[in-house]
């Protein structure tokens, strides 16, 4: 079993007339940079650093960072620059990039040369997830969508053959296009570090992952439609010629853990507040239909069974309460002594190899996320590496997901 | 959504990139007319109108509506490259053609190539051209009804606005717009519209007669693009119409109809 740490890093400012349940509600791309205050930014930056430092010193095995743009519920606009800083400042927790937005960068020789740079400065520790992006990403950085699925697998072939093969190389790709591919820099892990693909709506991803044989780590989507999508994997697989397990599936949800059942349930709540993501349940944001249309951006054909679950969240009257979230198991919150038996639920349900477990944001302070750190490392991850053990729960650093062979220096 | 009163063909033609859609009727001379960036409005008044002088031909580009889609194709010249092949295969040439918006664009594209193959050329609202003031308005971060609902000055006194844009739009209405819309994004995401380098090319147009017709009153491509193209097509006329929007054709279709027949004859 894997465990990682996740949260968005919220823009939390609670000066701001959106922040908190009775603030106003962000249509997402319609909050002008104008508000932001970089002294608020500078101390949050630094907090959630702090935070991931923390999470590794309460023994998590993986610092989980995300990407978004041109929004405040994510403040991972620069995820390799986070990534950096933790390659230097964290020792042993593999830092988990879920991920690099790959199809909106015109010039992917430049995620080749930062991602290498990253891993050797972390001797060996990142773990190098790919993204398609929402809308959100595309828009911001004005990238075709129509194209999105495109580039993104060019970029990915790309990148795999920069950091394996000798340069110098030419590539006279559809989307990209280089006369000297020649990187002098190159990744510390061999012959790659290992890839992992994030995602909710996309069913031509997953069957992607499954195919390269890329772990699929399925983003804070019910249960049922999250065992779903698993299945569309195995049968995939199936069709490869292999047998997909454990590790070769993730999953990540909200966990808070606290002192007592009364300030557990009152500091979850604050997932649900704050300048959250407006494409998950029960926020404070609003999505923007427009941006759920954007031309061309996943075939409106191929979707996951998580997508009409993904969407039903979205703001609006199909959004879900904090307390529906709480019955399906998407927030999991209590005490060490409630929540592990939750968690064991979800393991049995899913059989994820990897987990992360999604903390500290929304309106939630930096003391309501060290609380639950600390009794998360005393607590929670003894047993959920005990439940693991049990129910034969690999990670894809125990079992190879490329062979579905155990690593030689496997614990 | 077409006009009843009015028979049309639709037929389905092979050409060397797929299958292509096409609606045609009327006798005489051969009119080609260039949809906008939704796709095929339906068969309208003043596709009719112009059916009773010429036989009008009315594809769905590649891509829009039920027309395959090119995959090589990923720009407004490349569409434009494919007409102009289909013009020689159906042995046409010196022909009128109308181009609406996005349609527009794909003409000046085509009789820049080859400006022979066009004889007389009526750019309605042409999309291709960066404005120095304004800016065209993004089809892509707003939703079509919101689009079409921009596209008039004063979309509640047009009697046909409702057919081009229902209350209550069907599933298959919905579908297609979105095929429109993600294949105008294919074709013009970046830059948005327009082609930096049409205003230089669109000077080989000397020998081919040219309308710009417009409403004085577009919030879909601004004002200023119409002047570019004015100034950069050499004896080229522009006519705005007051209290009109982006959809003149609908907007103000008689005094629309009457200005196209006058020039094309």
């Amino acid at each position: 079993m894997f465990i990682g740490h996740f949260t968005e890093r919220p823009y939390q400012d609670p000066k701001s007339g959106y922040f908190g349940a009775t603030g106003l509600s962000i249509k997402d791309l319609t909050l002008s940079n104008d508000v932001y205050d970089p002294i608020i930014g500078s101390d949050l930056y630094n907090r959630y650093l702090d935070e991931k430092i923390y999470a590794e010193e309460m023994g998590f095995d993986g610092l989980m960072l995300n990407e978004h743009h041109s929004s405040p519920f994510c403040m991972g606009s620069a995820v390799n620059v986070e990534a950096s800083i933790l390659a230097r400042i964290t020792k042993k927790a593999k830092i988990v990039l879920l991920g690099n937005v790959l199809p909106i960068w015109d010039d992917p020789l430049w995620l080749v040369e930062q991602l290498s740079t990253i891993d050797l400065i972390s001797k060996g520790r990142l773990v190098s997830g790919w993204v398609r992006g929402t809308a959100r990403e595309s828009v911001a950085h004005n990238s075709p969508p129509a194209y999105n699925w495109e580039r993104f697998q060019e970029a990915h072939d790309f990148i795999i053959k920069a950091w394996t093969e000798p340069g110098p190389f030419r590539w006279e790709g559809k989307h990209y296009q280089y006369r000297y591919v020649n990187p002098f820099v190159k990744p510390y892990q061999k012959p790659h570090p290992p890839i992992m693909l994030p995602g909710v709506v996309s069913r031509d991803s997953v069957e992607w992952a499954a195919r390269q044989r890329i772990p699929y780590i399925m983003l804070a989507t019910q249960l049922e439609p999250t065992r779903q999508s698993f299945e569309i994997y195995k049968e995939t697989a199936k069709e490869e010629g292999y047998e997909a397990g454990s590790q070769n599936f993730g999953y990540l949800w909200k966990v808070h853990v606290d002192e007592t059942e009364e300030l557990a349930e009152e500091t979850a709540r604050k997932f649900v507040q704050g300048p959250s993501n407006p494409f998950n349940a029960g926020n404070e944001g609003t999505a923007n239909e427009a941006l759920m249309k954007l031309p061309g951006m996943t075939s409106r054909k191929r979707t996951l069974p998580t997508v009409s679950a993904a969407t039903a969240n979205r703001g609006g009257s199909g959004s879900k309460s904090y307390e529906q979230q709480i019955a399906d198991y998407t927030i999991i919150t209590g005490t060490p002594k409630t929540v592990i038996p939750k968690i064991k639920h979800v393991l049995e349900y899913l059989r994820p190899g990897s987990v992360f477990f999604w903390d500290g944001d929304g309106a939630m302070t930096h003391d309501d996320q060290m609380r639950s750190l600390r009794l998360m490392g005393e607590e929670v991850l003894p047993a959920v590496r005990e439940i693991a053990k049990d129910l034969e729960l690999n990670s894809p650093f125990d079992v190879d997901p490329k062979t579905g062979l155990p690593f030689d220096n496997a614990d | 959504m077409s006009d009843d009163s009015n028979n049309y063909q639709e037929d389905f033609i092979d050409t060397p990139t797929g299958k292509l859609q096409i609606r045609s009727s009327g006798v005489g001379e051969p009119l080609l007319v260039l949809h906008g960036e939704l796709g095929f409005p339906g068969w309208l008044k003043y596709h009719s109108k112009l059916s009773n002088v010429y036989n009008v031909m009315a594809p769905s580009h590649p891509g829009y509506d039920k027309s395959d889609r090119i995959d090589w194709a990923m720009n407004i010249g490349d569409i434009a490259g494919f007409y102009l092949e289909l013009l020689d295969d159906l042995k046409l040439d010196h022909i009128r053609v109308v181009g609406l918006s996005i349609g527009a664009w794909i003409a000046a594209e085509m009789a820049i190539r080859d400006p022979r193959k066009i004889s007389k050329l009526v750019l309605v609202s042409p999309m291709g051209l960066k404005p120095d003031k304004g800016e065209i308005y993004d089809i892509y971060l707003n939703l079509a009804k919101e689009y079409l609902n921009e596209s008039f000055y004063d979309s509640e006194t047009v009697p046909d606005f409702k057919i081009v844009c229902p209350d209550e739009p069907s599933d298959d209405q919905l579908e297609l717009w979105e095929v429109g819309r993600e294949q105008s994004a294919r074709l013009s995401w970046k830059p948005y519209m327009y082609n930096p380098t049409l205003p230089y090319l669109l000077n080989r147009l000397k020998s081919t007669d040219v309308l710009i017709i417009s409403g004085a009153d577009n919030r879909i491509v601004p004002v200023d693009s119409l002047n570019k193209y004015n100034d950069a097509i050499p004896g080229s006329t522009l006519k705005l119409i007051k209290e009109c929007g982006h959809r003149v054709e609908i907007e103000k279709q008689d005094e629309f109809i009457l200005t196209v027949k006058n020039f094309l004859e």
